[in-house]
């Protein structure tokens, strides 16, 4: 290959990272996100060209593995319900760590002789790779209901993850101490396996509720997964564009931590005091008070200013549509209509905003808890759907509970809180709510999509 | 290329990817996290040249099984993103 086709491809790579820098920073903006998302799959395409002009390329097998994938991504992205989408982002997630993971293998079975920096880069995509793979399919099982949201704790599991640490590092060493040989490829098989076990065993213990931390930390897995594999290969616009996702990763992590006031080593390693702490949890006093669909719909007939707080429990009885029909309903009766929605409200950061997205329901209407919260005590009625642990006002008042100091919409401030709910079960984590039995809480029993119907249809009837 | 210029490039799109991220409203979460998702599909291209490299027919297989998950990662990955954010609408443009 000439040079000159060597600098085209080069600058193929730069224009490509340029495009994901450009396209990320469109995807901050509401405005510009969607035009955001089809630059940096133009930096995508791009990159695909480019490489594709490199050398020694096996064209039928590089055409086998476009077509096929490209044919399962298409019909996944096409049917996938809005609802599910927290499992098919865990899914997709988990299908890039395991791209790194196989580039690296790849690259040991065919080049075990390499220099010592890319036998540290095989590894290092190796191990978060297999975590990023192993862990996506985990949480991607908890969250479309395959396996318990429930922490799972085998017994000294905290033992048994810091055996494979060990492990792990021992096989590391090994890795780049030992010469070529078969008794290596057994290590390196070893170290495959122990890799995959750490993403199983490290995520099966936390609860489905702190989900939206462990997906965002697995997306900068395979982040750096990929920056690795650049490594491998010695390409910058992997790197680059690795390094991107690692890094924004980490601070969408961050941000879901910050919003549920834990450090990430709490969510991470909390499961192992899950059975503890929920006995401590304080009990409440006092009578929840119940009312029927009619007597909720004259709270509503005579509401000017209406405030929904969506939860988790939106999104199982999929109500978003109704909600959305009830919003309407309540605006052209006079009121002002508002969503407040948490940042942790569901199981991935932002899924409650989808769902509403998904059901017509306006950007501007979509308020963040900050905003919200100062204005609550103005508000006639609160309508809380599905949700609990974050419009807990324990974490206000009460400093013994374990939610104690996590910011939470205030909806008890309201004149008037509607909570939706199945049964008086506690939420996620376990907590007793204090909401419910407050002078001004009226529960609505039910189902959460047949009882915003059945306001609905109240509504219609007069 | 040098190990050294390769850690650079490195540790600062670590530094720019921080910088781009930190000041998103939290309705945009779901379509960044699952757009820069799809960034990170950017393996499909050590895939690809994995594809050509393989030794053996092993290695080849490898590389073509890294290719199809990377491909369903990127294909995947940017149509779902771009349909969740077909969904956010603005007040004025489509208002009944």
């Amino acid at each position: 290959m000439t040079d000159y086709s060597q600098t085209l491809i080069d600058l193929g790579y730069i224009a490509a990272s340029i495009l994901f820098i450009v396209g990320i920073k469109m995807l901050g903006r509401p405005e510009r996100a969607r035009r955001g998302n089809l630059v940096s799959a133009l930096g995508m395409l791009i990159a695909i060209v480019a490489v594709l002009f490199e050398c020694c390329l096996d064209f039928t097998w590089v055409i086998t593995g476009l077509v096929i994938g490209s044919l399962i991504g298409l019909i996944a992205a096409r049917t996938v319900k809005m609802t599910s989408m927290p499992q098919m982002v865990a899914l997709l997630n988990g299908f890039g760590g395991i791209a790194s993971f196989l580039v690296g293998w790849e690259n040991f079975h065919s080049q075990p002789d390499n220099t010592l920096f890319v036998q540290v880069a095989v590894i290092l995509a190796v191990l978060i790779g297999g975590v990023a793979f192993s862990g996506s399919l985990v949480a991607y099982g908890k969250l479309a209901g395959k396996i318990s949201g429930r922490p799972i704790l085998i017994s000294q599991h905290r033992w048994l993850n810091i055996a494979i640490l060990a492990a792990l590092m021992i096989c590391g060493a090994l890795l780049i101490y030992f010469p070529p040989g078969p008794l290596l490829y057994v290590v390196f098989v070893l170290f495959m396996v122990l890799s995959l076990a750490l993403g199983v065993f490290g995520v099966i213990p936390i609860g489905g509720a702190d989900m939206p931390v462990v997906i965002a930390l697995l997306n900068s897995c395979s982040g750096l997964a990929a920056s690795a594999a650049g490594f491998i290969i010695l390409n910058n616009v992997l790197i680059v564009a690795g390094s991107l996702v690692g890094a924004s990763g980490l601070i969408l992590t961050g941000i879901m931590c910050k919003a549920m006031n834990r450090s990430l080593g709490n969510v991470l390693f909390s499961g192992f005091q899950a059975v503890s702490s929920t006995a401590a949890t304080t009990t409440v006093q006092g009578e929840p008070k119940p009312i029927t669909p009619e007597e909720a719909y004259y709270i509503l007939e005579a509401a000017r200013s209406v405030v929904i707080v969506p939860g988790y429990g939106m999104a199982v009885a999929q109500a978003q549509h109704a909600v959305r029909e009830l919003g309407e309903i309540l605006e052209n009766n006079g009121a002002e209509v508002r969503y407040a929605i948490h940042p942790v409200a569901g199981r991935m950061p932002g899924h409650m905003n989808v769902l509403l997205a998904e059901a017509n329901v306006l950007y501007e209407q979509l308020a963040e808890m900050d905003d919200v919260n100062p204005i609550m005590e103005t508000v006639d009625v609160c309508i809380v759907i599905g949700a609990n642990d974050v419009v807990n006002p324990a974490a206000r008042e009460i400093e013994s509970s374990p939610i104690y100091g996590m910011p939470v919409i205030n909806a008890d401030k309201a004149r008037t809180v509607l909570i939706l709910k199945r049964s008086m079960a506690a939420g996620f984590a376990g907590v007793d709510n204090p909401l419910f039995v407050k002078e001004n809480a009226r529960m609505l029993f039910g189902d959460a999509k047949a009882t915003v119907q059945q306001l609905v249809a109240e509504f219609k009837e007069s | 290329m040098s190990i050294g210029l390769l850690i650079f490039v490195f540790v600062l799109a670590i530094f720019l990817g921080v910088e781009l991220i930190s000041k998103v409203p939290s309705q945009l979460h779901t379509p960044l996290m699952s757009g820069t998702n799809a960034i990170s599909g950017i393996v499909i291209v050590g895939a690809l040249t994995a594809t050509g490299s393989g030794a053996d027919l092993l290695g080849t297989l490898l590389g073509t099984a890294a290719l199809i998950f990377a491909t369903v990662n990127v294909v995947g990955g940017y149509l779902v993103t771009n349909r969740m954010l077909a969904m956010f609408k603005l007040r004025g443009r489509e208002k009944k």
